[in-house]
C-alpha cells in the first residue's frame, strides 16, 4: 500500500478532531493550550502533505517553510499562554476555564 | 465760519482726555499725582466747551433758523444698500445742545475738584467723566441715526459706570444695574424703528437715485414723507417707528412706566447726579424727540405718535411730582423733580407736534414747526442749568452734614449762607417764578399745551403747584428751623474736616472750587431764559416765548390765553410756595396731622406707586420667572434633556438585552466561532458548488 495525501489528511484530520474536542471540553487552562499545539500539528502535517504531493515530480518547500513558522508562533504562544494561565493562578489560585467568568454580561 | 475740524474736536477732545487718563494715568500715575487727571479732564471739556461756543456763534452769523451744515464721513458699508456714516450735522439745535453738555460739564468737572478730593476713585471718576461728556457730545452733534446710536450707547455705559462708581456698595451696584437692564430694555425700541426705517425707507428714490444715506437726520422727515406717499410703508408702520423711537427716548428720559431706574440712580457721587441724571443724559430722550421733530409733526401721519408723547410727558410730569412731595431724601426730591420736568418737555414736544400735524393750515404748521424748539428745547436749556446746580448744592449739603436726608439737616441756612442762597434762587427758577430762566420756559410748555391739547394742560398745571410746593418743602426742612444734628457716619473720609474723631457733625460751607462752579450755574439759571450774550440771545436765538420782560404784568387780559396763563402759572406756583410755608415753614398746620388724614395717599406715594413691586415682584419673579422662565425651563428639562437622555436610556436597554449573551465561559465562545466556522464554511461551499 502506497502511503499518499488521503493517509496525511486523515491522520490530520483526526489530530485536529482531537485537539478541538479537547480544547473545548477540558476544564484546566494548560489542557486547553496542550489541545490548541495539537491543532496547530494537524495542521503542520496537512500543509506539508499538501506541499509533498499537490504538485507531480516537483520539489516545492512553501509548505514546509510555512510549517516551520507555525512550529516558531506556536511556542511563542505557548511561552505567552502560559505566562497568562501563571498569572490566572497567582491571581485566581484556579485555572479551571469555567470558574474564570469575570467577563460575565 | 467754525472748520469742520473744530466741529469734530469737539468730540474727540473729551476722548482724548479719557484715552490719556484712562490708558496712562491710572495705570502709571502715583496716587500723590491724581489731581492731574482732573486738570486734563476739565482743560479738554473747556476746550470743548470753547469750540461749542464758537459753533454757536457762527450759526447765529449764519442766520439760526434755516442754517444747518452737515459734515460726513463713511465709516462702513454692508453689502450694496447699507451705507454707515458717521456725520455732524451743526445747527441751532445741536449746537445749543452740545453749548448746555460744555457748559454743565465744565462746571461740575471744577465742583468734582472739591467733592471727590481724596478719593480712592479719583482718577477712575476723571476718566469715566470725559467718556460720557463725550458721546454726549456725540449724540448732540450727530447727523446720522446709527452714530446716535452709537454715542446713544456710550451713554448709557458710562451712565452704568458713574452710578456703580462706588460698586463696593451693594446699592449702588443694583442701581446701576437696573439703570442698565431698563434703558437696554427701552432701546430695543429704538433698535427696531432703525430696522424699520431701514426696511421702510430705502427703496425711497431719495436714497436710491439721489444717494442721501437713508438714516440722514436731515433728510430723514423727506425720506419718510417720500416712503409714505410711495406707499413703501403704511401710516400704522411709521407711526410704529416713531413710537419706537420715542420708546428709546423715554428709557434715557425717564417717561412713565420707565422712570424706575432714574430715582435708584442717586447712588452714584453726586456731581454724576447732577451732570448724567438731571442736566445731559436724561434730556438725550427729549432732544431725540427734538432732533426728529418733523417726523412726529408730520401732517396726518405723525399725529397719534404726538399724542402718545404729549400724554406720557404729562402724565410723567404728575406723576412724578406726586412722589417727590412725599420724599426725605433730598436727592431724590430733585430726582422725581428732574423726572417730572422732562414730562414738562415732552408735553410740550408733543403738544406742539400734535398742534402741527393736526392742523390743515399750512402757515400755522411751519410756524409750529419753528415753535417746536422754542418749547421742548427751551425748557431743556434753562432746566440743564438750574437743575444741575441744585443737584451741586445738595452734594455740597452733604459734603458738609453727612446726609441727604432732610429730616436730619434743619437751620442749615446759618452755617452755609453760599449753597442756601443758590438753593432758593434754583428753586424758584425751577417753579417757575418771575422773572428766572424756568418762569420763560415753563410759560412756554403752558401755552402750547393748552392752545393745542388742553386735557394735558390740566395735568401741567397741577404740577406748577407740585412742583413748588416740594421744593420749598425740601427748603423749609432743611434750611430753616434747628439743626437737627446730621450723619456723622456719612462725612466724606480725607476731608479737612475740623471734627475728626468727634461724633457731632458741624456744618460749615463748602470750598471755594465747589462753590464757584455753582455761582456761575446760578448766573444762569437766572439769566438763561432772557438775557442775552452777544449774538447768542436767548429769546431769538432759541425762538423763545413772545413775552417782553414785564408784559406778564402789563399785558395781563383773561381774554386770551397769551396774556393770562403766565400770571396764572406765576400766581399758582406762588401758591405753591405758600402752601410749603404754612406746613413746614410757619407750622400753622402739623405736618403729621395732615400725613395722617391722607396716609393711605402718602404711603401709596411714598412707596413710589409700589412700581418697583409691580416689576421686581409681580412682572419679574411673578410673570417672568414662574411663567415664561418657568416654561423654558420645563421645556429644557423635559423635551431638551428628555430627547438626550432618552436616546442615552434605549442605546443603554438595548446593550442590556445583548450583554446576557456574553458568559464569561472560554469554551462557549470557542464552540460558537467553530459554529460559526462551519456556517461560513457552507455557505462558501454553497455558493461554490450549488
Amino acid at each position: 500500500m502506497e502511503v499518499d495525501i488521503t493517509h496525511y489528511l486523515v491522520l490530520s484530520g483526526i489530530l485536529f478532531s482531537i485537539g478541538l474536542f479537547g480544547a473545548l471540553s477540558k476544564h484546566n487552562a494548560v489542557g486547553i493550550l496542550m489541545c490548541i499545539e495539537i491543532m496547530l500539528n494537524a495542521a503542520n502535517i496537512a500543509v506539508v502533505a499538501f506541499s509533498r504531493f499537490l504538485v507531480e515530480d516537483t520539489v516545492v518547500l512553501t509548505g514546509h517553510v510555512f510549517a516551520l513558522f507555525v512550529i516558531v508562533v506556536a511556542a511563542a504562544e505557548a511561552a505567552v499562554g502560559l505566562a497568562i494561565v501563571i498569572t490566572l493562578y497567582r491571581n485566581r489560585e484556579t485555572v479551571d476555564v469555567e470558574k474564570v467568568d469575570s467577563m460575565k454580561g | 465760519m467754525i472748520p469742520d475740524y473744530a466741529v469734530w474736536l469737539i468730540i474727540f477732545l473729551p476722548v482724548l482726555a479719557f484715552l490719556i487718563n484712562g490708558l496712562i494715568m491710572r495705570p502709571l500715575a502715583k496716587e500723590k499725582n491724581a489731581k492731574y487727571s482732573g486738570y486734563i479732564t476739565i482743560l479738554s471739556i473747556a476746550g470743548s466747551l470753547g469750540l461749542a461756543l464758537w459753533a454757536v456763534y457762527s450759526v447765529a452769523d449764519e442766520g439760526a433758523k434755516e442754517f444747518s451744515h452737515v459734515i460726513s464721513t463713511h465709516w462702513l458699508g454692508v453689502g450694496d444698500n447699507l451705507n454707515i456714516e458717521i456725520s455732524i450735522l451743526l445747527d441751532k439745535l445741536s449746537a445749543t445742545m452740545a453749548l448746555v453738555v460744555g457748559v454743565c460739564s465744565l462746571m461740575i468737572q471744577i465742583y468734582g475738584q472739591g467733592y471727590m478730593k481724596g478719593d480712592t476713585g479719583y482718577m477712575r471718576y476723571y476718566t469715566w467723566m470725559p467718556l460720557f461728556t463725550a458721546a454726549m457730545l456725540g449724540v448732540a452733534l450727530s447727523g446720522n441715526l446709527i452714530f446716535t446710536f452709537v454715542c446713544w450707547e456710550l451713554v448709557g455705559l458710562s451712565s452704568y459706570l458713574l452710578i456703580g462708581f462706588w460698586y463696593h456698595k451693594p446699592s449702588a451696584a443694583a442701581a446701576a444695574k437696573k439703570a442698565f437692564v431698563v434703558t437696554r430694555f427701552a432701546d430695543l425700541g429704538f433698535v427696531m424703528a432703525l430696522v424699520g426705517i431701514y426696511f421702510g425707507m430705502n427703496g425711497t428714490e431719495l436714497v436710491q437715485k439721489e444717494g442721501i444715506n437713508v438714516f440722514d437726520i436731515a433728510n430723514l422727515p423727506d425720506i419718510a414723507h417720500q416712503a409714505i406717499t410711495m406707499g413703501l410703508i403704511s401710516t400704522t408702520g411709521f407711526t410704529w417707528i416713531l413710537l419706537g423711537i420715542f420708546a428709546g427716548a423715554a428709557g434715557k428720559s425717564g417717561q412713565f412706566p420707565l422712570h424706575v431706574w432714574l430715582p435708584d440712580a442717586m447712588e452714584g457721587p453726586t456731581p454724576v447726579s447732577a451732570l448724567i441724571h438731571s442736566s445731559t443724559m436724561v434730556c438725550a430722550g427729549v432732544y431725540l424727540v427734538a432732533r426728529l421733530f418733523p417726523m412726529f409733526a408730520m401732517h396726518e401721519y405723525g399725529e397719534t405718535a404726538a399724542l402718545v408723547v404729549a400724554g406720557l410727558g404729562g402724565f410723567t410730569a404728575i406723576f412724578s411730582a406726586s412722589m417727590g412731595m412725599v420724599m426725605y431724601d433730598i436727592k431724590r426730591v430733585l430726582a422725581y423733580s428732574t423726572l417730572s420736568q422732562l414730562g414738562y418737555m415732552m408735553l410740550g414736544l408733543g403738544a406742539v407736534a400734535y398742534g402741527a400735524a393736526h392742523t390743515s393750515d399750512h402757515h400755522e404748521a411751519e410756524h409750529l414747526m419753528e415753535l417746536a424748539f422754542a418749547i421742548g428745547m427751551f425748557h431743556l436749556f434753562t432746566h440743564a442749568f438750574f437743575k444741575s446746580m441744585l443737584f451741586l448744592a445738595s452734594g455740597s449739603l452733604q459734603h458738609s452734614t453727612g446726609t441727604f436726608d432732610i429730616r436730619l439737616m434743619g437751620g442749615v441756612r446759618k452755617y452755609m449762607p453760599w449753597t442756601f442762597w443758590i438753593f432758593i434762587i434754583g428753586s424758584l427758577s425751577l417753579s417757575g417764578i418771575w422773572p428766572l430762566a424756568g418762569f420763560w420756559s415753563k410759560d412756554g410748555i403752558l401755552l402750547e399745551s393748552w392752545a393745542h391739547t388742553p386735557w394735558f394742560f390740566w395735568l401741567a398745571m397741577i404740577t406748577v403747584f407740585m412742583t413748588a410746593f416740594y421744593m420749598f418743602r425740601a427748603i423749609f426742612m432743611t434750611f430753616f428751623g434747628e439743626w437737627r444734628g446730621g450723619d456723622p457716619s456719612g462725612l466724606h473720609h480725607g476731608d479737612e474736616h475740623d471734627d475728626h474723631g468727634h461724633q457731632e457733625v458741624h456744618p460749615h460751607e463748602s470750598p471755594f472750587v465747589m462753590v464757584a462752579p455753582m455761582v456761575v450755574l446760578c448766573v444762569l439759571a437766572i439769566g438763561s431764559g432772557w438775557a442775552f450774550l452777544g449774538p447768542i440771545d436767548a429769546n431769538a436765538f432759541l425762538g423763545g416765548h413772545s413775552h417782553a420782560f414785564f408784559s406778564v404784568f402789563t399785558e395781563f387780559s383773561l381774554d386770551e390765553a397769551k396774556h393770562s396763563l403766565p400770571l396764572i402759572g406765576l400766581i399758582v406756583a406762588l401758591f405753591g410756595v405758600f402752601v410749603a410755608y404754612a406746613i413746614y415753614g410757619a407750622q400753622w398746620v402739623s405736618n403729621e396731622a395732615i400725613g395722617r388724614a391722607f396716609k393711605p395717599i402718602r404711603t401709596l406715594w411714598y412707596r413710589k406707586y409700589y412700581m418697583d413691586e409691580l416689576y421686581e415682584d409681580v412682572i419679574i419673579r411673578g410673570v417672568l420667572m414662574k411663567g415664561i422662565f418657568w416654561l423654558c425651563a420645563a421645556f429644557d428639562t423635559y423635551v431638551v434633556d428628555g430627547i438626550v437622555n432618552g436616546t442615552a436610556g434605549l442605546a443603554s436597554e438595548v446593550g442590556g438585552l445583548f450583554r446576557k449573551v456574553q458568559t464569561g465561559q472560554l469554551q462557549e465562545y470557542g464552540i460558537a466561532m467553530g459554529f460559526g466556522v462551519v456556517v461560513m464554511l457552507a455557505a462558501v461551499l454553497i455558493g461554490f458548488y450549488g
